[in-house]
C-alpha cells in the first residue's frame, strides 16, 4: 500500500510539480478555448456543404470529411509539424496543433452537425420555404436550431474528446498538462505528477461524462 | 524544392516499405484484438450492471466514467512508466492493448446499457412469462436488440479507437507512426511521415464508407 | 358426484397488493377449475390486470398464495419460479414479439432454451402452433411484417407452443385496430373450445357473454361479485357492477 501511494500518490513530489502543472494546464485551457471554436466553426461549414443538394458540393465535402476522419490526429499533426519545415514552412507547435485540430475536428463536427440536419423532418424546410423565408433564413432560423438541439448529446461528446486529444500536443513538445506532467515525471522519477495530470483532467471532464450518461439515457428512452 | 521529391520519394519509399509493412500489421492486429475484446468486455459489463446491484453497478459506473473522462495517452503513461515502480512490468504493445481495450470497453458498456434501460419493459416480461431465466432473457432477447440499434454507435467507437493505435509511438510500440518518425529521422525526409498518412487511409478510409453504409443500412430499423 | 372435488388449476388465496401506500388489490380469492374460461371485467384501475400479473408472478404479490395444479408459485426459487411460469401462459396487451427474431424463432426461443426442446421438435411445435393461430405461412416473416392482429396470434403461439395449464390474456385485443379484434378472439374461442383453461382480462363484453364460463367483476381491489355471464349481465346485484355495465354499454353505443 505505501509503496502504491508513494509511487503514484506522492504528495511532495506532487506539490513540487504543482506550479508546473498548472501553466501546462493553462496552455491546455488556451489550446482547447481555440481548437474547439475552429473545429465547430469549420465543422457547421462543412457539415452545411455535406447537407447541400448539389452532388458537386456535397461529395468534395464526404471526401473531405472521411479522409480527415481515417487519418489518426496524431499521425496528422506530426506530419505538418515535422514534415512542413521540408518544405521551408516552419511553424510553432501551438499553430500545428491548431491546424491538425482543424482539420482532425472539423471532419469530427461536420458529420455531427450533418446527421442532426438530416433529422429534422423535411416538412420544417418546405414550410419555412412556404411562409416567406429564403434558404439561407431557413437553413439559419429553422432547420440548424432544431438540428443543434438534436445532436447536442454527441457535440457534448466532441468537446470531451477533443480535450482529451489536445494531450497529443505534447508529441510536439507543446508545454500542454501531460507534457508538463511528463517532464516532471522524467526529472522525479516518480510517476505522481502524471497522476496529478490525470485527477486534474478528471475535475473538469468528469462532470461533462457524467451530463453525456444521462443524455444518452433520456434520450434513448424518448425515441 | 520539389514537392514530390519530400513527401514521395521513391528510392526512401522503397527503402522503408518492408519496415512500414510489418508496422501496417501491427496496428492491424492491436487493432483487431482491442476491438474483439473491447467489445466483449463492455458487453459483459452492461450485462453485470443489469442485474441490478449496487456493489455491482458501483464500481462499474465508475470504471466507465473515468475510462471515458481520461486521455487515453495519460493511462498510457501512468501504467508504462508508474507500474514499473511496483514491480510490474509490462511490454509497450501490452499497455497500448490494455488500455485502449478498457477505454473502449467503457463506451460500449455505455452504449449498451443505455439501450437495455431503454428497451420496453415488455420484452423483459415476454421472456420471463414464457420461462426463460433472467440471463437467458438477456442473452437471447435483449441483447441482440441492443446489438442491431447500436451497430452504427459501435462501428464509430471501435474506429476511432483503433486508430488511437498510434499512441503506440508514444511508449515504443512498432506501430506505423513510431516506425514512421524514426525512418524520417534517420532519412531526414519527409517521405515515411506520408507513407504512414497513405497507411492508414487504406486501412481506415474503406472502413469509413463501411460505417457510412452501416449507418444507413441500420437507421430505419426498430 | 361423490368423488372428491378435482384440484383447481389455478388457485388464488388471500392475495394482497401494495404499492406503496397504495392497497391495489385485498384478499382476492379465486379458483378457476380445469378448461373453464374466466372472464373479469371493471374499470381501469380496479386491479385486474395487476391480478393477472401476480399469477405468473410478473407482479410481486404483498401477501397470499397462488397455486398452479396444487404448485406454489410463491416462496419458491428462481429456478423453480422459471420452471412454473412454462405452466402459466401469458398474453400482453402489447404482443411484445421479439422484433429481432422471425415469427418461427420467436415461438421456438423458450422452447429450446426454458424446455431444452431439440431444434426439429420445437420447430414442429411452432408450426402447429401457428397453424392453429392460422399463421403457418408467416412463420419466416418479422413480427415489423405484421399486422397487430396477426402479431396478437403469434404472441398466442408463442405461449401455447409450451403447453401451458392455464393461459392468461391481459387485455389482449385493446392495442387492436377494431377490424383486427375478431381474428385474435377466433383464435381464443378455438382454444376454448379445446379444453383449454384460460383467464381473460378484457373489455369485449360481446365475448363473454358467449364463451365465458364465469365472469368476474372486480373494482377497487376487490372482487365485488361473480357468476355466469347471464347473472352478471343479465341481473347484476350490486350497485357498483350495474353502473360499470351501463356505463360500457353507454360507451359502445
Amino acid at each position: 500500500m505505501d509503496t502504491i501511494i508513494n509511487a503514484f500518490f506522492n504528495i511532495d513530489i506532487m506539490r513540487q510539480a504543482a506550479p508546473l502543472l498548472l501553466k501546462g494546464a493553462w496552455v491546455t485551457l488556451q489550446l482547447c478555448a481555440v481548437v474547439i471554436v475552429l473545429g465547430i466553426s469549420g465543422g457547421l461549414t462543412l457539415g452545411l456543404l455535406a447537407s447541400s443538394k448539389n452532388a458537386a458540393v456535397r461529395l468534395p465535402a464526404f471526401l473531405f470529411i472521411d479522409f480527415f476522419r481515417a487519418i489518426p490526429p496524431l499521425i496528422l499533426l506530426i506530419l505538418i509539424y515535422a514534415g512542413l519545415p521540408f518544405i521551408g514552412i516552419r511553424v510553432p507547435p501551438f499553430v500545428a496543433v491548431c491546424i491538425a485540430f482543424l482539420l482532425n475536428n472539423s471532419a469530427y463536427f461536420a458529420e455531427i452537425f450533418r446527421s442532426g440536419i438530416k433529422s429534422v423532418s423535411r416538412g420544417q424546410t418546405e414550410a419555412a420555404r412556404a411562409s416567406g423565408l429564403s434558404p439561407a433564413q431557413t437553413q439559419a432560423f429553422v432547420i440548424l436550431p432544431q438540428a443543434v438541439r438534436n445532436v447536442l448529446p454527441d457535440l457534448l461528446s466532441n468537446v470531451v474528446e477533443i480535450v482529451k486529444l489536445t494531450s497529443i500536443a505534447s508529441v510536439v513538445s507543446l508545454t500542454e498538462l501531460l507534457y508538463s506532467a511528463n517532464m516532471a515525471r522524467a526529472v522525479t522519477y516518480n510517476s505522481s505528477p502524471l497522476v496529478m495530470a490525470a485527477l486534474m483532467y478528471l475535475v473538469v471532464l468528469w462532470p461533462l461524462v457524467r451530463v453525456i450518461s444521462r443524455f444518452q439515457r433520456g434520450l434513448s428512452i424518448s425515441s | 524544392m520539389d514537392f514530390g521529391n519530400v513527401f514521395l520519394n521513391p528510392d526512401i519509399i522503397a527503402t522503408y516499405m518492408p519496415q512500414m509493412i510489418r508496422a501496417v500489421w501491427v496496428t492491424i492486429w492491436i487493432s483487431v484484438l482491442v476491438v474483439i475484446s473491447g467489445l466483449a468486455l463492455g458487453a459483459f459489463l452492461a450485462g453485470l450492471r443489469a442485474y441490478q446491484k449496487r456493489w455491482l453497478a458501483w464500481p462499474i459506473v465508475l470504471f466507465a466514467d473515468l475510462m471515458r473522462a481520461l486521455p487515453p495517452l495519460v493511462l498510457m503513461l501512468i501504467l508504462f512508466f508508474g507500474l514499473p515502480s511496483l514491480g510490474v512490468i509490462l511490454s509497450d504493445w501490452f499497455v497500448l492493448y490494455l488500455v485502449l481495450t478498457l477505454v473502449l470497453a467503457a463506451f460500449v458498456e455505455e452504449i449498451f446499457w443505455a439501450t437495455l434501460t431503454s428497451l420496453p419493459r415488455g420484452q423483459w416480461e415476454a421472456g420471463a412469462a414464457t420461462g426463460l431465466s433472467f440471463n437467458q432473457v438477456l442473452v437471447n432477447v435483449i441483447f441482440p436488440q441492443a446489438v442491431r440499434t447500436n451497430i452504427p454507435q459501435l462501428v464509430n467507437r471501435s474506429l476511432t479507437i483503433s486508430k488511437m493505435t498510434a499512441y503506440g509511438s508514444v511508449i515504443g510500440v512498432k506501430e506505423i507512426v513510431s516506425v514512421a518518425g524514426s525512418a524520417q529521422a534517420f532519412s531526414g525526409s519527409a517521405t515515411p511521415l506520408t507513407m504512414a498518412a497513405i497507411a492508414y487511409l487504406i486501412i481506415f478510409f474503406p472502413a469509413m464508407l463501411l460505417s457510412r453504409y452501416v449507418e444507413n443500412r441500420f437507421q430505419y430499423d426498430h | 358426484m361423490s368423488a372428491p372435488q378435482p384440484l383447481p388449476t389455478l388457485e388464488i388465496t388471500a392475495l394482497e397488493k401494495r404499492f406503496g401506500d397504495t392497497q391495489v388489490l385485498r384478499s382476492i380469492d379465486l379458483k378457476v377449475a380445469n378448461g373453464e374460461l374466466v372472464f373479469v371485467i371493471g374499470p381501469s384501475g380496479s386491479g385486474k390486470s395487476t391480478m393477472l400479473r401476480c399469477c405468473n408472478r410478473l407482479e410481486e404479490p404483498t401477501s397470499g398464495a397462488i397455486h398452479v395444479n396444487g404448485k406454489p408459485m410463491l416462496g419458491i426459487t428462481r429456478r423453480d419460479l422459471d420452471r412454473m411460469r412454462l405452466q402459466v401462459g401469458m398474453v400482453f396487451q402489447g404482443f411484445f414479439l421479439y422484433p429481432h427474431l422471425s415469427v418461427l424463432k420467436n415461438v421456438t426461443l423458450a422452447q429450446r432454451k426454458a424446455l431444452k426442446r431439440p431444434a426439429a421438435e420445437a420447430d414442429a411445435r411452432a408450426l402447429e402452433m401457428l397453424d392453429k393461430v392460422g399463421l403457418k405461412h408467416k412463420a419466416s416473416a418479422m413480427p415489423g411484417e405484421l399486422s397487430g392482429g396477426q402479431q396478437q396470434r403469434v404472441a398466442i403461439a408463442r405461449a401455447l407452443a409450451l403447453d401451458p395449464k392455464v393461459m392468461l390474456f391481459d387485455e389482449p385485443t385493446s392495442a387492436l385496430d377494431p377490424e383486427l379484434v375478431g381474428s385474435v378472439l377466433k383464435v381464443m374461442r378455438d382454444l376454448r373450445e379445446g379444453g383449454m383453461t384460460m383467464i381473460v382480462v378484457s373489455h369485449e363484453m360481446q365475448f363473454a357473454r358467449e364463451a365465458a364460463d364465469r365472469v368476474v367483476f372486480m373494482d377497487g381491489g376487490v372482487i365485488v361479485e361473480q357468476g355466469t355471464p347471464s347473472e352478471i349481465f343479465g341481473n347484476p346485484r350490486s350497485e357498483r357492477l350495474r353502473a360499470f355495465l351501463s356505463r360500457v354499454s353507454g360507451e359502445a353505443a
